[in-house]
């Protein structure tokens, strides 16, 4: 049978809703999360998890009542017509080796746009350089090491403050505690020895000794131990009078306890954010370590505020207050997604020179950041955190500095 | 200075009979039937979860937690025993090897499913604080970990040594089918094997569970160091495994301390290999 004009003009209708069939395919826009959902840092990854699914939250529903934050307010991404956005999680395992496969089969498989991870930064470096190669943006959220953006990489985006942001704060803060009186003449770093630990503890210590503060020990250990009994009694021998810890949450649990046992406690502990931060540390130990200080982007605000709605639709999805690492989690992925929406497209291309031109303000964000603007090695160069005290084993209120303050740093280091 | 090297010994001692503690399920198992049990560490972590739930459930601390971890665990060993392990000892070593390794993850994921990731802890006080003699002070949490350790390491030793059930599993060890001849039932006595193994880790997790954090991976770093303990203490010997753990235990302390506690692992294996290239069947093992 000659097709005649009646199937001819079915053929071309047909035709036609096929194709507008798979443009309304593709309107949902996928992007990658890679984070540690098994391994020892599975309760962090478990939370970034959450944390990302509120973002999805946030950017593909309609939330008037979370005012400026970008993409709060109408549903999905309007730069796409409406497009929904899906993230596709993958388990870095806690291993670099691991990481980079998954960070491959979710561009290769799973054809995601661009990936937000991977939060150990030793997997970050791994990852982030398959990402390289295959030319898709990789932005992350929370890993601080240093090295990740002194490589020339050209799809490599980083919102966290890092390593040299963290030594200025530290810094200024002892400064402040010793005209106050307190007595910061030895410090000690503690460290875990990966990337992570090692590349914050010489950036710290090297901005110590250059302004003339005395690092008189440094501890490097491995967090997937099984006793930290020997380091704990180092420090004892050598009473520095600031104990500053780089640890994730596994380890960080260990020195706790450790220090309570052989009732040492320094004149002033800090930490660096990671498992001090970790809610989980906090419900298991955070009645030893009362007084310890911390560094933090985020606070959670006072009730009907944007961070504190923000914090019970994480609350109701894990059960804990957003805390600091997890919170920068969902943070950059709003920057990542608000790249894409700028952009108008999933071309890789183009989200990486819109995240190139990104400029957002202290208003549009969730974080104490004084704005995201990237740098040509792919750092924010206005990301800022503030230090944080632990109170009654439970809460993190910010004591320095000043103008963000909203309590007084108490001294000596109290435990338990 | 040389109190604190006292301090650090004593850390070490009872470090190291934790490790002998949770060892010596393992090297039951191996004595008993050549089979390494890859899912060891995960039962130890089932039973620091049985101590979790004891705590949180009853509100009772180790007096009851160590019988119920123990009921608990020696009942999961016969299941595994008949539902999976007596079905893999017919194939290859590499079946074995797998199965084993299959237990452990599948362990693994469904505490982290049923549990989910996040780090628990008993409360601090539950075992009675720290004990202080002159400046040496000691976790009494760590120190009936210890003492236990000895026990259930000489309750082992005497069951297979000095009881008629001891002989008719060491005779299945030795021959299953002239044993089978003898009237010994070798299905019965390696169960009997899985429940005694599995049950001592039971107790060793709900003990750990007093000073150690809780976690679904927490068998991954536990594990290892088991593995270390029973090849340096020999393959199927329970006292062996003791030695083994309290020297290892002394040795990452001392070598943490002294030199750094990145370096004491490098110390400890350095060791552990000299050991076993002169003595391949382990300190306390047979030729």
């Amino acid at each position: 049978m000659k097709p005649t004009g009646w199937t001819r003009l079915f053929g071309a209708a047909a035709l036609s809703f096929g194709l507008t069939g798979a443009a309304l395919a593709q309107s949902t826009v996928k992007v990658g999360a890679l984070y540690p959902l098994s391994g020892v840092a599975a309760s962090a990854g478990a939370y970034a998890k959450a944390a990302v699914e509120v973002a999805l939250d946030i950017i593909n529903n309609d939330h008037p009542e979370l005012g400026d934050l970008t993409l709060a307010k109408g549903t999905g991404l309007p730069g796409l017509g409406g497009a929904k956005v899906e993230a596709v999680f993958a388990d870095n395992q806690g291993s670099p080796a691991a990481g980079q496969n998954q960070a491959i089969r979710l561009i290769t498989e799973e054809k995601v746009v661009a990936i937000n991870g991977a939060y150990q930064s030793g997997i970050t470096l791994t990852a982030s350089a398959a990402a390289e190669r295959y030319g898709i943006p990789f932005l992350t959220s929370e890993s601080v090491a240093a090295s990740l953006t002194e490589r020339g990489f050209k799809w490599f985006f980083r919102t966290t403050p890092i390593a040299s942001d963290f030594a200025r704060i530290y810094m200024g803060f002892l400064k402040d505690m010793k005209a106050k009186g307190a007595k910061v003449d030895s410090i000690a770093i503690v460290h875990e020895n990966t990337e992570f630990g090692t590349s914050i503890a010489s950036v710290v210590s090297a901005t110590f000794k250059a302004n003339g503060l005395n690092v008189a020990q440094d501890i490097p250990y491995s967090a997937n131990t099984t006793d930290v009994q020997s380091q704990v009694l180092q420090l004892k021998d050598k009473k520095p009078d600031v104990v500053l810890f780089v640890s994730y949450t596994s380890d960080a649990i260990l020195y706790a306890k450790t220090m309570k046992s052989l009732d040492y406690r320094p004149q002033i502990m800090m930490a660096d954010d990671a498992g001090f931060n970790d809610p989980a540390f906090i419900a298991a130990v955070g009645e030893i370590v009362q007084g310890v200080f911390n560094r933090a982007s985020w606070v959670i605000g006072p009730p009907g505020s944007g961070t504190y709605l923000v914090n019970e639709m994480f609350k109701k999805k894990s059960g804990a207050d957003l805390d600091d690492t997890s919170a920068r989690v969902l943070q950059g992925f709003l920057v990542l997604v608000d790249a894409i929406n700028r952009a108008g497209s999933t071309e890789p291309a183009k989200i990486q020179a819109a995240l190139r031109a990104t400029d957002l303000k202290p208003n549009q964000l969730l974080l104490g950041f004084k704005g995201v603007k990237f740098d040509e090695k792919g750092q924010n160069i206005l990301a800022s955190a503030l230090v944080m005290q632990l109170r009654d084993g439970k809460n993190y209120v910010p004591v320095w500095p000043k103008d963000q303050a909203t309590a007084e740093a108490v001294l000596p280091y109290k435990g338990w | 200075m040389s109190l604190t090297l006292v301090q650090v010994i004593a850390g070490g001692l009872l470090l190291g009979a934790v490790y002998a503690l949770f060892s010596s399920g393992l090297t039951l198992i191996w004595g008993m039937m050549n089979v390494i049990n890859f899912a060891h560490g995960d039962f130890v972590m089932l039973g620091m979860y049985v101590a979790f739930l004891v705590w949180t459930l009853m509100g009772a601390g180790p007096a009851a937690a160590v019988p119920i971890a123990a009921l608990v665990l020696a009942t999961l060993g016969i299941v595994c025993y008949f539902a999976l392990i007596r079905h893999v000892m017919r194939g290859p070593m590499l079946a074995q090897i797998l199965g084993t390794f299959g237990l452990a993850l599948l362990l693994r994921y469904s505490a982290l499913w049923y549990f989910g990731a996040n780090f628990r802890t008993l409360p601090e006080n539950l075992v009675g604080g720290t004990l202080q003699f002159g400046t040496i002070r000691i976790e009494s949490s760590r120190l009936l970990a210890g003492v236990v350790a000895l026990l259930v390491t000489a309750g082992l030793h005497l069951i297979l040594t000095r009881t008629a059930l001891g002989s008719r599993m060491l005779a299945v060890a030795e021959d299953a089918a002239a044993a089978e001849l003898m009237g010994i039932r070798p299905d019965r006595m390696q169960a009997t094997a899985w429940a005694l193994a599995a049950g001592a880790t039971g107790i060793a997790g709900a003990l750990i569970a007093n000073f150690f954090y809780v976690a679904p991976t927490v068998g991954e770093t536990l594990g290892l160091v088991a593995f270390v303990t029973v090849a340096l203490g020999g393959f199927g010997s329970v006292p062996g495994a003791l030695v083994a753990g309290l020297l290892i235990g002394v040795v990452e302390s001392v070598s943490a301390y002294a030199i750094g506690a990145v370096y004491k692992d490098i110390v400890v294996y350095a060791l552990f290999v000299l050991a076993l290239w002169l003595r391949p069947q382990g300190l306390l093992g047979k030729a």
